[in-house]
């Protein structure tokens, strides 16, 4: 087994490793760029500021909401596409992979016209006492837009890889659907769940143009990590480059989370 | 026979999702959107039609540029790359080198503010602010201090950008406080809340209420209590078409550009 692998990498040809060196510093410069170039001087203190910390104290609230709301909405969605026999799952499925590949913005043009005041439903969400653009409510709605495919498509996807003679056996010992999902099958995924749920948070988090043309910019209402960044550019490219800097910590903060998660699964798979 | 198709999908998912995830922490630098090979090539190819000339400009000038750009190329022979965006966010595209060759901003704070890259910059045209609702004023709006009212989602550009600092400005001036829904990043996306109904009232240059048409009312701020907004504009002093750059920057003192400058809502000092 490990024979011929060590031999492939010994052998590696020059023409896939320059290509995939390349690859390597087109995404490393930029972010190395940052590290660099942040004003580690006085780091803590823009940090700290107040604007950085309602913006950040915002943020947290939005994605926790976005990921509360994914997990709530999103969990039934990946089950019913991974065991119903419901018609028309490759449209459902293609919906809610359009999020992923949508330009975000597009995404905010798409829910002023949806859930916006003078939208298709805002007639009918005004007299339900809703209003979403320029409120965190919309920043919510807009962030989980964009995150919440996220977790369905992980989720999705552990649950058609599963075995189904566990949930089965489940079922020959008398447990219903819903018990045979919370005591057998949801603690089997748990690893892809958690999985998941952590790029749906990171992805709500880093939400910036559908919120900013969704739910516009305002300081502790709708004015979230990733738009002020955009704000602070104009005035202060430091303070921006401070910003981004936690921005990256917290992303890699959630990737270095997830490693042992995903190798574990691969391991387990193979 | 779909057992091997659903092993497979999920680790290939896996990949697709972990690139995905890096896209947003790129997606915060814009572009100017220029491309500096065809400019590289512009400089070889003398003045022949293949001169292409990029233009930085305010948002609120979207209208009358492009209505000039035909005007221009067909007068001069050259090729205009119109580039708009808030001023602040096109001065910081020059503090970071973007290729372009001219600069129009909507303030003289964004130029003064990228003075060493600049060619002594020329106040085009004057600009005053008006406040917009939607058509036939459902709202009864009737001056600044209605912007106060709590029932009414007022929108406001942020101070960040010109048009929000002189919106401010005014306000504070005329004693009236107001809580706005938003701050928007520039001129347009405020005038676009209020044309598509996400907000009642607004405040935007005369030039832009007069673009929208019959899409907005307008209600007239008094020149006692008004601004007046310079646009200034110059070539920069890394520009790759220095001499097209000039030329650019005193065409837009022309007879022909001052009428369309007018006739768009503009003041010509």
């Amino acid at each position: 087994m490990s024979g011929p692998a060590s031999r492939a990498t010994r052998g590696a040809p020059l023409v896939l490793v320059v290509p995939a060196a390349l690859a390597v510093l087109l995404l490393a410069v930029p972010l190395a760029g940052i590290v660099t170039r942040a004003p580690w001087g006085d780091l803590g203190e823009r940090l700290a500021s107040p604007r950085v910390t309602q913006a950040l104290s915002l943020s947290l609230l939005v994605s926790g909401w976005a990921l509360l709301l994914s997990l709530v909405l999103g969990v039934p969605l990946a089950w019913l596409l991974a065991r119903s026999r419901i018609p028309g799952k490759a449209l459902v499925r293609s919906l809610i992979l359009l999020p992923m590949v949508l330009p975000p913005t597009v995404a905010g043009v798409a829910l002023l016209q949806g859930f916006g005041r003078a939208g298709l439903v805002g007639d009918e969400l005004r007299l339900l006492g809703i209003t979403l653009p320029f409120t965190t409510a919309g920043a919510v709605v807009a962030a989980t837009f964009i995150s919440m495919p996220f977790l369905v498509i992980t989720l999705e996807g552990a649950l058609t890889g599963l075995d189904v003679q566990f949930e089965e056996a489940a079922a020959t010992m008398g447990a219903g659907t819903l018990q045979t999902l919370r005591y057998v099958t949801l603690p089997m995924v748990l690893p892809s769940l958690l999985a998941g749920a952590a790029l749906t948070w990171a992805r709500a988090l880093g939400e910036f143009g559908a919120t900013l043309t969704f739910a516009g910019n305002l300081p502790g209402v709708t004015q979230t990590l990733p738009l002020q960044v955009y704000l602070l550019m104009q005035e202060d490219p430091e303070g921006a480059t401070a910003v981004s800097l936690l921005l990256l910590a917290i992303a890699a903060a959630v990737l270095f989370g997830l490693r042992g998660r995903w190798l574990g699964a691969f391991a387990r798979r193979r | 026979m779909t057992a091997p198709r659903a092993r497979r999908r999920p680790a290939a998912l896996r990949l697709l999702l972990s690139a995905l995830l890096v896209l947003p922490l790129a997606a915060c630098g814009s572009g100017g959107g220029s491309g500096p090979g065809d400019a590289d090539g512009a400089g070889a190819g003398a003045d022949g039609g293949d001169t292409a000339l990029t233009v930085l400009a305010a948002a609120s000038l979207t209208d009358v540029l492009e209505e000039a750009k035909p005007l221009y190329e067909s007068e001069r022979g050259v090729e205009l790359r119109l580039s708009f965006a808030g001023s602040q966010e096109l001065a910081a595209q020059v503090r970071e080198g973007v290729p372009a060759d001219v600069l129009v901003t909507a303030d003289s704070t964004s130029m003064d503010g990228v003075a060493d890259r600049t060619e002594g910059p020329v106040v085009i045209a004057e600009n005053e602010l008006t406040i917009v609702t939607a058509p036939g004023n459902p709202e009864d709006v009737t001056g600044l201090a209605d912007l106060a009212r709590e029932d009414l989602t007022v929108v406001l550009a942020a101070p960040e950008v010109p048009v929000g600092r002189y919106g401010q400005q005014i306000l504070d001036e005329a004693g009236v406080r107001v809580n706005p829904a938003s701050q928007e990043t520039n001129v347009r996306s405020v005038l676009t809340k209020v044309t598509l109904g996400e907000a009642d009232v607004g405040i935007v240059y005369a030039t832009d209420a007069a673009s929208a048409g019959d899409r907005v009312a307008t209600v007239t701020i008094p020149a006692a209590q008004n601004v007046l907004a310079e646009y200034p504009a110059a070539a920069l002093s890394e520009a790759p078409n220095p001499v097209e750059a000039a030329a650019f920057v005193s065409w837009l003192r022309s007879d022909r550009a001052v009428e369309l400058l007018e006739t768009a809502g503009f003041r010509v000092p």
